[in-house]
């Protein structure tokens, strides 16, 4: 597992099997697993600490591993290209799946898998910067700037079939910064789907504020619940006494 | 002795969730791929998942001959049954989506839309949500109040007779009916963390009662 600053720095961090584990420990909401590795597909970098796992070598058995226990929704993304891609972690497992750079590519996969399995197991995740022209959608692990303006790209995703926008602020992703609230309420209002916002939390307040401010139906993280103790449970009990609609 | 649970497998969304969840509270659980397969089984207890559309998992059931196996196992056989999501859906007569489906007609009601086209109100209803729930229902019973794990644009509509639990999107649906001992829920028990699996237990439990009261 890694822990991720700007989509740049990318450090290991420990084992994803037992992160998993602390999360369904602390009876998480949802949770994401995105496979950021490129190269050979069942290949993984000899300096993950998981290869001790039994079964956790490649990217299936670690979903199977994780399946069994997760009494949650689980999202699997990362390296999806095809409809039969989404259909083995479909059935190895996950709940949903999120595709990003294949639905960039070509955009009727959006259409082709909501119609297969159902919008509500299409998430269409997007990576966007902050640029001279606005939040542009960003392809292939942030590097590509693709040009098309971040509202577009989404209200387009949700008309071809998505079940739920992933948005994620590149520059934000690991900064602690705070959530890049203005453009997570741009494309909350300009879709009739659920938007899960990511990339910048660092206080618990962040989420707070996500909610109060834009029409984000989720916030999501990562580098704070990986490096703050006891950080999820925290803010949840934080959001509780805030909000009536928070489980 | 483990109750003995048939999951139907009928291509639609991801058995192994359910599956997983039976097997974590100790149910001895099997996948039924047919009607003949279900029928082999001779199961305590039938649990019929899915997620998406009324209509592709309406044809499925029936080309793989669940609606006459389910049908005989449930009301001839007394077998408690219950049906997650689409699997609740199936229990009415009717769908308003693409014009007339059938359902298998257990419970008088229809499957409609949430909120109509151009509400604010978000769709797919996805996300944890609470369920206020009969206190004596064998299934739902001490659940008023939980959070449950809910992904659904339709909901059954029905007379409140058969309604166990009802939830908050957009107005007030169903997410929880009966009748007799087949029920229908529309959030996952499999994926609703241990509220989710209280109820689950709670169905086997009830299924493990009929079967050794004869």
């Amino acid at each position: 597992m890694v822990r991720s600053e700007r989509f740049a720095v990318h450090q290991v961090i420990g084992n994803p099997v037992v992160h998993v584990e602390r999360m369904v420990e602390w009876d998480v909401d949802e949770l994401i697993v995105l496979d950021i590795s490129e190269g050979e597909p069942t290949r993984f970098h000899h300096e993950r600490a998981d290869y001790r796992e039994p079964g956790a070598g490649d990217l299936l058995g670690f979903v199977r591993k994780i399946a069994a226990e997760c009494r949650i929704p689980l999202t699997l993304g990362g390296r999806i290209r095809t409809v039969d891609d989404i259909a083995v972690r479909i059935r190895t497992g996950a709940d949903k799946v999120t595709i990003n750079t294949a639905a960039l590519e070509s955009p009727r996969l959006v259409g082709e898998a909501a119609s297969r399995f159902g919008s509500q197991a299409i998430v269409v995740g997007i990576d966007y910067r902050q640029g001279a022209n606005g939040a542009r959608v960003h392809a292939d692990h942030g590097r590509i700037d693709t040009g098309r303006d971040v509202v577009s790209w989404a209200r387009e995703a949700a008309d071809r079939g998505a079940g739920e926008i992933f948005l994620n602020a590149v520059d934000r992703d690991g900064t602690a910064q705070g959530y890049d609230l203005e453009s997570i309420a741009r494309v909350a209002d300009a879709v009739p789907v659920p938007v899960v916002a990511c990339g910048g939390a660092g206080h618990m307040r962040h989420f707070l504020e996500c909610f109060e401010r834009t029409g984000a139906s989720g916030v999501a993280a990562g580098n704070i619940f990986h490096f703050t103790e006891n950080a999820y449970p925290r803010a949840k009990a934080f959001l509780r006494g805030k909000r009536d609609d928070v489980r | 002795m483990a109750t003995r649970v048939a999951v139907i497998e009928y291509g639609v969304g991801n058995v192994g969730s359910v599956v997983n969840a039976c097997a974590r509270i100790g149910a001895d659980v099997a996948i039924a791929r047919d009607g003949d397969e279900l029928r082999a089984q001779a199961p305590e207890a039938i649990i019929l998942p899915g997620v998406g559309a009324f209509g592709a998992a309406l044809e499925l059931i029936r080309s793989r001959g669940f609606e006459a196996a389910v049908g005989e196992q449930v009301h001839d056989a007394g077998v408690p049954f219950l049906g997650i999501c689409v699997g609740m859906q199936a229990l009415a007569d009717s769908c308003e989506e693409f014009g007339e489906h059938h359902g298998l007609g257990w419970i008088p009601g229809t499957v409609c839309r949430l909120v109509p086209p151009g509400s604010p109100v978000r769709l797919p209803h996805v996300g944890w949500n609470t369920v206020d729930a009969s206190a004596d229902d064998p299934v739902l019973g001490g659940l008023a109040g939980a959070h449950f794990y809910f992904v659904h644009s339709y909901a059954m509509r029905c007379d409140q007779q058969y309604v166990v639990g009802t939830t908050e999107y957009g107005g007030t649906f169903p997410s929880a009916v009966r009748i007799g001992h087949a029920w229908g829920i529309q959030f996952h028990a499999e994926k609703s963390s241990l509220a989710g699996e209280r109820l689950l237990g709670q169905f086997l439990a009830f299924a493990d009662a009929c079967s050794s009261g004869g």
